[in-house]
Order: structure tokens, then sequence, then C-alpha cells
């Protein structure tokens, strides 16, 4: 390059800059500034033309001022004159302040890009070099549209200096990081590697002129370093040979290595450890030598106790992956105690968190109590910034490798007291799930939150811990006195007032279950709730939780309460959501995420959990059996479940005791038992069963209240045996009525009760649920036969067909429950659409039998359920049959459904009787209640 | 309370730093210096708060004064506490500058102990300061056993801010009421916004223990006694008299006098104070009227007049008139004509100055200016800044006028007659924009 001569000093520029060095304020320098723009702005007004080097001189202070921080919007037309010049120092500074300031969506861009061309045509290696580094240091994507040919050509062409074509390769790499599919390799590589003898961009550059060259007695150490690093790039070689000759060469930079150093200079030993980590990090990817995995794996060792805190670091870092291959495992586990060292003594945090990824990576089942033991120990003192990745590791640890889930409980218990801060929702989510699957730890798990409990500032994810364990399984440690139920309660509402408010709601769930599991703390619990910090409190989940589970108290029966708040089913298995977390944070912690779920598979006996939220009381019963459903749901649903929504009314009403409920035939379409009423005075039961035209229905009247109802009649308009006038309170009484369908009918029978609640007439109107579907008769038959019949009734009287638009995703199961209840079978494998459900039955009355046939039609996609039932001939009454189904397939009738929206929509979660963390009650719920309505 | 107070120059160096409380830790005085002083993004919120800590800020020329504190003090208080400082400094040794405060150092860490005690503010009367901090150094031998107690009397009595036994040969006092007039105008001559911010300031040289009460033309007063019946003329008294929006009075008039008559009664300090502040917003008497007129010739040029008109009495003269008219950022030249005074074109504030020495009410004056452009890429257009106007009249702007003072001194011999009084108005620009 020429040197630059003594009269471009340009002494306007230095005057100024040191003008704004002496700026005593940040006004001062804003002034200064400001008249040195307008003074430049003056000079280039183009009154008289400027010479090259005052031009320039005022393109060095505009970019001076620019980089300063002031924005600039002139001078650029001045900097591209400038590249035009053929003065090294004008095209320098020309070139700089475009590549500093010009944006890509300049008007001038086609000028700068002519001039760069000129400059890459022309013969002179300096400016050559220019326009290829300025192409570089823009690097945009028009740059290589513009350029993209002309670079390779520059490189491959023989009169080109070594020079230059360093540039080029260089500026050519930019281009290609950039816009790939702009620079096309295709054409040129074969040249390129042709030349260079090898197509790295890296390489090439390097290898021009660094062959033949020893830095510290370590020959060539840059190149070998990219060789290595390229040969990182490709799998190992296939070949014998050569892989021989590969491993001989790794082995001899090991042995190299070792020997003691030939100079006490710091860049000896730093070429030659750069060396051998490459080295290291070739085997590790190679992965098939386990020999020398285990020597890397010693040398590496020996860097741990370095006194060099860098080489401590990559030495902490290659183990790591190190600990990852099967060959060297073994060998990465001796450095264990070093390692824990490590993890305590460093003063650099990078290397503590290298320390903690490596025993993280380390452990097994033969050392986990000890890494786990040591984490724990140093989480109590560790780095804030690496704490929540500590506690998740320690967390999964601790699962992954349990031998026994009293230590896991109680190491996870001592995280959230350790850290609780840390302890995210996925780690104690992860050790209810497991509480509650393995009925060994329920007891000590209780036992050991328990004692936890009782220090005084706990924090608050232990009381959720404690909340939730309590509330399931606190029985279980209530026989010691210590311990009593009372003592527990009061334990877990000692921290209410410190908790937040998903907490609290937590705890008010705790407190229903603890109603549940000892009776004698329910008057106790019933004051908490009742008490207006709960029941009238500002915060709506809360107040609604302490009123819903007030009135759940007083109003359910024992045998009620105890299935609404049973204790929690085991969750299905799942991926373990702490790894999921994990997995999710980015950073060296999740590079072992594979060799963990390995992990996980052989250390599966652990794993009962999945997420929790996917269960509660009603969901969690498996049977799709609509009856089995129908028959314990009943009760405590009525009681607080959002489809009834006029019965949720009525609890709390007391004006009108009696209003039947408007959709209960329809739920008893496709079931025979049930509740078919409730206010809280009375609650009717219906048990029923069908054979051919004849039915027999048994009806349970039980009296909620205390006291006596007096003079009890109902009459109907079907044979019935009389009622007991008399039914005392609490008590049950029973009444069978025997059908017979005569012909087919459209109203269903009408119930009247009259009966006497303290002075007060009570009188009842009730539609008994008998609708024609059930005198059904499954029918079988073959897919021909089907379709046959299927296209005979083809006349419109002889077919009702119905479209709606599903309530709900649809369930296969559940419809076809849905269908059985119905009580016509369920024909498999006779509609070619797999999807399509169809039906056939015989309706048997006295006086005729009339075949029907049903085709349902879902709509996935659309989420329709395009119901084309064709059932009878004649027979209209079957098409409210038809809407009924509709219904229950999933148009819910008016009340419910608007219910269950307005319900959502505010946010609030439903009643709710399960028991569940907060944060799934939303998911949960509309989950239960769509099951609910499928009914 | 305050828990500290520290005084930085403009590079963020401590020139003073004094702590009154334990809960500001030595990490204070750079946690300021690092989050304020030396922010990238200008911080313009005089409040800031770090780690729990907050930090009230004034800064006085390339001076920053800081508060710091841990509790929740009324920042009112704080900011009021930090002016009265500095003008207690100014009193002392002259202006605020980074040279003067290092060489008073002694003096502030003398002042600071006195007018803060444990974060509480106390006397911050410069007159009374003024009797026992002193910068002829240790007076002891000079002062009497009786004048130190007398000094302790006066400082803890009742009357803080005066003490017994002053006396004057020529009783005398000067009154100025000065105002600064804000105004934000419309280009079409429609004000936006106006107010007046005003204080009335007080020098008086009187002997014993006066007791003096000053009358202005508040509406209210003027209306009450227009009721009761005087010899004010009803309609006449309604125009002269204004109506004050709020004020605020220096410790020494009695508050509950004024609540209940509105009459400002009091024993004034001796020398000079701020009496009262005010802030009045109708019928401001706006003593200029610019009429800015801005063509765009082409993308390289711009034409610019401005009209001034001067809407005051012609006896009257104004002084020291300045109109600053912003350039847009990419001028490249400019030509200037205009009638009267001196007009430049001043490249570091990007605008032209135009400065006029007098002017009499009932007058115009004119510029005219021809402002040459470069072309940019910046397709963004000139925001045009408000014309904006620097002045002083001999009136005040808001019309307050001063019906009397009057003096009584019942022990010494001298009646309210025998007082020398002056009264002087001086009306100043405070924001005072046109836009264009």
């Amino acid at each position: 390059m020429p040197a630059v001569s003594k009269g471009d000093g340009m002494r306007g520029l230095a005057v100024f800059i040191s003008d704004i060095r002496n700026c005593k304020s940040k006004e001062a320098e804003i002034k200064r500034i400001n008249k040195e723009l307008a003074n430049i702005r003056s000079k280039f007004k183009g009154d008289k033309a400027l010479d090259g080097y005052s031009k320039k001189k005022y393109v060095c202070k505009l970019l001076f001022i620019f980089l300063l921080g002031h924005d600039i919007d002139f001078g650029h037309m001045e900097a591209v004159n400038l590249l035009s010049s053929n003065k090294y120092t004008e095209k320098q500074i020309g070139y700089l302040f475009i590549s500093v300031l010009v944006n890509s969506n300049s008007e001038l861009i086609r000028l700068i890009n002519n001039a760069i061309k000129n400059d890459l045509s022309s013969r002179n290696p300096t400016f050559m070099c220019l326009a290829l580094h300025c192409i570089a240091n823009v690097g945009s994507r028009e740059m290589a549209e513009a350029f993209a040919g002309e670079i390779p050509r520059i490189l491959v062409a023989g009169d080109t200096m070594d020079s230059v074509k360093q540039s080029a390769a260089l500026c050519l790499l930019r281009l290609y990081k950039t816009s790939p599919d702009l620079v096309l390799m295709g054409e040129w590589t074969s040249r390129v590697v042709h030349l260079l003898n090898d197509q790295h961009m890296i390489v090439s550059s390097a290898s021009t002129d660094l062959q033949d060259y020893t830095y510290y007695f370590v020959p060539a150490p840059w190149l070998s370093c990219k060789l290595l690093r390229l040969l990182q790039c490709y799998p190992p070689p296939e070949d014998g040979a050569v892989k021989g000759r590969l491993v001989e060469c790794l082995e001899t930079i090991l042995n190299k290595a070792q020997e003691p150093p030939k100079s006490k200079k710091v860049q000896h030993s730093n070429a030659k450890n750069a060396i051998l980590f490459e080295a290291i990090s070739l085997i590790i990817h190679y992965d098939s030598e386990p020999n020398l995995l285990v020597r890397a794996c010693n040398q590496l060792g020996q860097f741990l106790q370095h006194r060099e805190t860098n080489l401590r670091y990559l030495a902490l870092e290659s183990m790591c992956t190190l600990a990852s291959s099967e060959f060297s495992h073994e060998a990465v586990k001796t450095h264990i105690e070093t390692v824990i060292n490590a993890l305590k003594t460093e003063r650099d945090v990078s290397v503590r968190q290298r320390a903690a990824d490596l025993l993280y990576a380390m452990c097994d089942r033969s050392n986990a109590k000890q890494i786990v033991a040591e984490m724990l120990s140093y989480l109590e003192t560790a780095d804030y910034s690496i704490r929540e990745e500590m506690v998740l590791k320690v967390a999964i640890l601790a699962e992954k490798y349990a031998v026994d889930y009293s230590w896991y409980v109680d190491t996870i218990l001592n995280l959230i007291r350790i850290a609780g801060d840390y302890v995210s929702e996925e780690v104690w989510y992860r050790v209810i799930q497991i509480v509650i699957n393995r009925d060994d730890v329920q007891g000590y798990a209780a036992k050991t939150v328990f004692e936890a409990l009782q220090a005084p500032a706990c924090h608050e994810n232990m009381v959720k811990v404690g909340g939730y364990i309590l509330g399931e399984f606190g029985n279980l440690i209530a026989g010691d006195p210590r311990s009593s139920p009372l003592v527990q309660f009061n334990l877990l509402h000692s921290k209410f007032h410190l908790c937040s408010v998903p907490t609290r709601a937590l705890l008010l769930s705790a407190y229903i279950k603890f109603i549940n599991l000892f009776p004698e703390t329910k008057s106790t619990i019933q004051e908490v709730l009742r008490s207006d910090s709960q029941i009238r409190n500002s915060d709506v989940e809360l107040q609604q939780r302490a009123v819903e589970y007030l009135k759940l108290s007083s109003i359910a029966s024992t045998d009620v309460l105890a299935t609404v708040l049973e204790e929690m089913p085991p969750f299905p298995e799942r991926e373990s959501s702490i790894l999921a977390k994990l997995k999710k944070k980015k950073g060296p912690g999740a590079v072992s995420v594979n060799e963990l779920e390995e992990g996980k598979r052989e250390g599966g006996e652990l794993n009962g959990g999945g997420e929790r939220g996917d269960n509660s009381a009603i969901a969690s019963t498996p049977s799709p059996s609509a009856d089995l459903l129908g028959l314990r749901t009943g009760p405590p649903v009525t009681a607080a479940a959002p489809s009834a929504g006029s019965l949720l009314v009525d609890v709390f009403s007391e004006a009108d005791p009696a209003t039947p409920l408007p959709e209960s035939n329809e739920l008893f379409v496709c079931k025979n038992n049930g509740v078919l009423f409730e206010n809280q005075l009375l609650q009717i039961g219906i048990k029923s069963e069908y054979r051919q035209n004849l039915g027999r229905m048994y009806l349970f009247y039980g009296n909620k209240t205390s006291v006596q109802f007096i003079t009890f009649t109902t009459t109907l308009n079907v044979q019935s045996k009389p009622v007991e006038p008399l039914i005392e309170g609490g008590a049950q009484v029973q009444q069978v009525i025997n059908i017979e369908c005569l012909t087919d009918f459209s109203d269903a029978p009408l119930l009247n009760i009259k009966f006497r609640y303290g002075g007060a007439l009570q009188n009842l109107t009730l539609k008994l649920p008998v609708t024609i579907n059930k005198f059904f008769q499954p029918t079988e038959m073959a897919s021909h036969d089907f379709f046959q019949r299927w296209k005979q009734l083809s006349l419109p009287q002889q077919e009702a067909q119905k479209i709606f638009k599903a309530n709900h995703a649809m369930d296969t199961e559940v419809l076809k429950a849905k269908l059985l209840g119905l009580g016509m079978a369920l024909l498999e494998n006779v509609d070619p659409n797999p999807e399509n459900f169809v039906c056939a039955g015989v309706i048997q009355t006295k006086a005729q039998q009339v075949g029907s046939l049903l085709r349902l039609e879902p709509n996935a996609q659309a989420q329709n359920l395009g119901g084309r039932s064709v059932l009878h001939p004649a027979c209209s009454t079957i098409n409210s049959c038809v809407d009924s189904l509709c219904v229950c397939c999933g148009l819910r009738g008016e009340g419910g459904g608007r219910k269950v929206k307005q319900k959502d929509g505010s946010g609030a979660s439903l009643p709710s009787l399960l028991f569940y963390p907060q944060n799934f009650s939303r998911k949960n719920c509309t989950l239960a209640v769509s099951l609910e309505h499928s009914l | 309370m305050i828990g500290g107070l520290f005084i930085y120059n403009h590079k963020g160096e401590v020139l003073i730093s004094r702590v009154y409380r334990d809960d500001i830790g030595r990490n204070a005085v750079d946690a300021f210096r690092v989050n304020v002083i030396h922010a990238r993004q200008q911080v313009r919120s005089p409040v800031t708060n770090i780690a729990r800590t907050s930090f009230f800020h004034v800064k006085r020329s390339n001076i920053w004064l800081a508060a710091v504190t841990k509790q929740n003090v009324n920042a009112a208080m704080v900011f009021e506490f930090l002016y009265k400082m500095c003008d207690v400094m100014t009193a002392y040794f002259g202006k605020i500058s980074e040279e003067n405060i290092k060489n008073n150092f002694v003096l502030i860490y003398e002042l600071l102990d006195e007018i803060l005690d444990f974060g509480y503010p106390q006397n911050s009367e410069t007159g009374a300061l003024k009797t026992f901090i002193t910068q002829q150094g240790i007076k002891g031998q000079h002062q009497t056993k009786e004048e130190q107690s007398q000094i302790t009397s006066q400082v803890t009595g009742q009357i803080g801010w005066r003490r017994e036994g002053i006396k004057y040969r020529r009783n005398e006092l000067f009154l100025d009421v000065l105002e600064s007039v804000n105004l934000l105008m419309s280009p079409q001559g429609q004000v936006l916004s106006a107010h007046v911010s005003g204080r009335v300031v007080m020098k008086s040289y009187l002997s014993g223990m006066p007791e003096c009460k000053f009358g202005m033309n508040d509406k209210i007063v003027i209306d009450k006694q227009g009721k009761g019946g005087t010899t004010d003329e009803p309609g006449k008294s309604g125009k002269q008299s204004i109506a004050i929006d709020d004020c605020t009075f220096h410790q020494c008039v009695r508050l509950s006098k004024f609540d209940s008559e509105r009459s400002i009664s009091f024993i004034p300090p001796d020398g000079e104070y701020e009496l009262m502040r005010y802030r009045t917003t109708k019928d401001i008497i706006l003593p200029f009227r610019v009429i800015p007129l801005v063509r765009e010739v082409g993308r390289t040029k711009l034409e610019v007049k401005v009209v001034i008109k001067s809407n005051f009495k012609p006896s009257l003269l104004a002084q020291k008139i300045e109109v600053r008219i912003p350039t847009p950022l990419n001028t490249s030249g400019v030509q200037v004509i205009c009638m009267k005074g001196k007009a430049k074109y001043k490249a570091s504030e990007n605008a032209i100055v135009w400065k006029i020495k007098r002017m009499a009410g009932m007058k115009e004056s004119q510029i005219s200016a021809e402002i040459e452009l470069l072309p940019t890429n910046d397709k963004k257009k000139w925001a045009r800044p408000p014309i904006s106007m620097n002045f002083e009249v001999p009136f005040a702007p808001s019309g307050l006028k001063v019906r009397y003072l009057k003096v009584f001194e019942s022990k010494l011999n001298y009646s309210d007659h025998d007082v020398i009084k002056w009264v002087r108005y001086i009306g100043r620009s405070g924001i005072y924009e046109t836009r264009c």
C-alpha cells in the first residue's frame, strides 16, 4: 500500500476532533457539531468545485460526526465522487464512508456499484482490494446480486495477485454466508478446488500464505486447527487406510501435547493447546475410537486443574461432550471429585456453569446421590444467573436416578426450600405427579411436607406442594396427634395470607378436600370459608371457590362429597414436564437432551406422571359407558356443575323450588339411569330397564331436608304403584313404575308430585324420561342388506334428516357410547366411509314393530356433525328422537350451552368440584363439561 | 426525608457529598453518576429511581445537585429545598459554578449542616443564616455573649427570619414585581396557551419589627370592597383587577389572615427576599405579536418574513428584544435583511437571531431572510419549530398593580409616611413562541 504522504494529514479534521473533545458539556458539543455541519453544507453547496483534499476532509468530518451518534443526511454524493479519485487516501475514505453510511435502498447505489465495478476491473491491486473490502463490509443482498458473478472470476483468474485473491476469497465467503442462493457454488467450485486443493474458503485463504510456517515451535497452528475443524464437517472416513492414517495423526497430536513444553512463552502453549482441543473435538465427533476417547479424557483431566482459567473452562466443556459418549463415560466419571471441587471453588461463574453441566452429564445411577447432594449444597451459594438451570438439573437427576422415592421427595423438597424462587412450576408439578402415582411414597411425602411447612418462613412453592399433598394424603399422617387434622389445617392456614392468589385458590381446594378427609374439621373450615375475606374476596376466583366449596360442604352428603373429592387418579404417563422445560431452555444445558431421554427409558419405573390437568374427578372416570357416568356424576353435578345452569340458580334462589330440569329428558335419551330432578328439598333419581315393548322404572324420592314430607303423593297418567305418603327427613323411598308401549307416542308421561314440607304444599310436575327409542330392539344386519333397505325407504315421510353443528370436538368413543345408549345396534364395517356411523333397530310396540335405520355422517373438518339420520317410515315421533339425538351429540339445549359460554367467557373457572392446580382449571373444565354434555 | 445530598460537576465528578442517613450507602453517589449523568439517552425526569433509591436532581448550568432518599418523601418539598439551597449558595458566593463550589466547599458543608438536620430541612432564610454562618472565619471573639444568645433565640423563636434591634437611619423599601410571560401562538395568531408566572420581590431596610400590609388589585379583594360601596366605581374596579390562579407566600406572611380576609400581612425579613409567587392565565397583556410568513421556493430555497408588533403604551420602551427564527437542518446559506436591529445566522444553533435593543410601544418591525438549502437524501420534512422571542418590558403583563404597602411600627417613632417606597415592574419573556 502506498504510504500516506504528509500533506494528507487533514489538519481541519484534527482541529475539529480536538474541539469536540474539549467540549465541556453535551450542549457545547452539539453546538460545535451544528456549526461544523453548517460549514460543510455551505462548502458542498456546489457554487465552486472542491478539490479532492477538501472533499475528503469534509467527508471524514461527516463520518466522525456520524460515529458520534448524529444523523447525517447529506454528503453521500461527495463520498461517491471520491470513489472515482485516483488517490488511494481519497478512494479509501470514500469507501469507508460508503460502507459505514450508505444504506442499500439509496438512489446512489447504482453509482456506487459502477465505481466498484470500475475498480474491480482495474489492474491496480490496491483498488481491487478496496473494492472487495467494501463489498464484504456492506455484504448486503444487493451487493451479492451485483457482484456474485464477478468475484469468482477474480478468484480463479490466473493473473490476479495473491493478496487480491485472499480478499476475493474472504469477500466471497461473506456473500455466501449472507445469501447462499445467489452465490452459485457449482460453477466455480471445481476450479477453486483445483486451484487451491480445497473448497473451503477459510482454508483456501489460510493455505495461500501459511505453509511451512512454525509459530513458537508449533508447525502452522492455524492451518492445523482449520484442517481439524474442516474434518469435523465430514463423517468418519469409510476407507480403512485413510482412517488408520487419521487415527495415527490424532495419536501423534495427543502424544505431542504430552511432551514437555519447548518454550515458556504463552504463545507456545496456546498454539499447542488449540491444536489439542481441536483434535479432541474431532475424536469426539468420530466417537468410534475407544482408546482415543479415553486418552483424550485423561488428557483433559490434567487440564481440569490447570492454573489457566480458560483451559479449565475448555476442558470442562469438552468433557461434557465426552461424557455423552458410551466409551468415555466411565473415564469421565473418575474426575468427579475434581469437578465437584471446581463447582465449589472456581471464581469465574462461567467455569462453574460448565462444571455443573459436566456433573449433570456424567451423572448416572452409581453417583447420582453424591452429585445431587453436591449440587444441592452448591445451590445455596450459587450464582443467581445459573440457579434456575441448576434447579432444573437437580430435579431431573433426582427423578431420573431415584432409587427410592423418599430420597426423591426429600431432594425436591430441599430444592424448593433452598431455591424456591427458581423452582419453576414444572418441578413441583412433577413431584405431585410422582407422589400421586406412587402409593408407597404418599405417606412419607405427607409427613415430609408437613415437617417442611413448619418452618416459619416457607417458600410459596412449598406451600403449594404442601397444600396439594396434605389435601390428598393428609389422612395418612392424621393418626399422629402431632399432625392431627386440625393441626394440619391450622398449619396450612397460617401460610394462607402470605400467598398469592393462585396459591390461595389451591389452598381453598385443599380445605374442601380436608372436609372430605376429616369430617371433624368441617365446622372450622366452613368458618374460614364463610369469613368475609374469603366469601367476599375481591378476587373472583377465590370468591367463587369459597362460595362453591362452602355450599358444597353444607349441601352434599358425605357420600357425594367422597365421590366428588375423591383422591386424584394416577396421571397418565407422559414426557416429564421438567425435561420439556429444559429442552426449551437454550444453552449448554440442553446439549445432552437426547442422551437424557435414553436415560429416561431405562429409569422409566418412576415416570408414572404426566401433565396433571387432563384429569379431573369427572373426566378421569375412564369408562365411556354413559350409564355408569350418569349414575356417578349425577348428584354432585347438579349441585355445582355448570351444565345444570338452571339448577345452579335453584341452589341459590330460595323462591321457587319446583323448577324441573328443562333438558333433563334429553339427557335421558341415551341413558337409563340418573338424577331426574333435584332442588334443595327433594332429589329424584331414576333407574329404568326396557325389554321389547315393556319397561320398568324405579323412581327414588330422596328427602334432602331434616324435616319429613307429609302427604307425599304422586300421580301419573301411567299405571303405578302408590308411593308411601311420608318421607322421613334424609330418607329415600322407592316407587316402581311398569311401562308398556302400546303404540308410538310423542309426549312423555307426566309425573305429578305433591307433598307438604313444613306447612307449605309443594307441587311438582315432571316429564318422565320415557321416549320411543327406549323400546328399540337392536338388529344386526350385513352391509348390502342395510343399503338395500336404506334405498327402499326413500319416500319423504319415511325419512328424517338433520344437519347440525357439533358444539364439541367429536370423540368416536363418546359418539359410539351415545348411539348404543339410543338403543339401536351399531353396525360395524357397513358403511364404506369408516367415519360414518350406521345403526339399525326395531321399535317394539304392542301394536306393531317398526324397523328403523340410522346413519350419522360426522364431518370432522367443518366440525359439523352432518347427521343424515334416516330412521323410520311413517313414524313421525322419531323426529323428536332425532332432535334429541342432535342435542345429545352436540347441539346442547340453549340453557346449558349458553351457561357454559358465559362461564368460559368471563375467564373464571367453572364451579370447581375438582381438585386441580389453578393453572389447569380452564382446560379441565371444558373437558369435563363436554363429557357431561354428551351424556 | 432526604438521606443525602451530592453536587457533581458536568463530568460527574463529585464536588460535595453529604450523607445524612445511614440507609444511603457509599455507592449511591456512583449510581446517580452512572445512571443519570453518564446515561446515554438523556434522562429528562428530575426524579430517578435506582435500586429502590430515589434521586431528585436539579441542574444549574453545568452543576448537578442531587438529593437522595430511600423513603417516600414529598417530592415537591425536596425540590423546594434544592431551589432554596441554590438561592442560599448564590447569596453567599454568587454564581453556582464548579470553581465557586470548589473554592467554597467548607462554607457549603457548613451550610448543609445548618439547613438540613438528619435530612429534615431547617431554616434556610439567607438573612438569618448570614448572621451566624459567615465567610470571615470565626467571629466568636467579636461576638458578645449577648449577641450569641440573641442568635439562638431568633433562630429558635417564632420569627426566625428577623432579628430584633435592627436600626436604619432611612427607612426604605423596594418592591419588584417580576413576571415572565409564556405564550404559544398559532401562525394565524390564535393563542394556544398563555400564562404569566410572577414574583413579588421585596428589599426592605426597615427598623425594628415592622408590621407590613401588602395590597394589590386582586379580583377577590377588589370585588369585596366594591360590594362594600367604597369610593371605587364598580365598573372600573372590575377592569383593573386581576384573577390570580394560585399563589404561594414567603413564610413570614400570616396565612391564616390571608385565608380569612385575603389580606397579606407580615413582618418582613431584613434585606432581599421573595414575598410571593403567583400565576395568572386570564386577560394577559401580550407585549409582542409575531407574524411569521414562510414560503418554500422549490427544494433548495426558503423565504422567511417575520413581522413583530409591540402592543403596549407608546410611552413605554421594551428592551433586550431577541427573535429566534429556526432554520432547517440542511441550511447551506442565509441572507438576512432587517430594518431595525441586527440579525445573524447562527449555525451552531440552527437559527437566525435578530436582536433589537429598544422598541417603543405600538410599533412594528420586520425581517426577511432567504435560506438556501442543500438537497438531502432524507425524505423527512422539516418539522418547523416555533419562532421564539425574548424581551423585557417595564410593566406587568398580568396586569398586576401594587395598591399599597403599609408599614406599622408602633414601638419606634416612624410611621408609614416616613418610609420611602419604590415600586418597579419588569415583565420578561418566558417561553414566548409563535408557530410558523
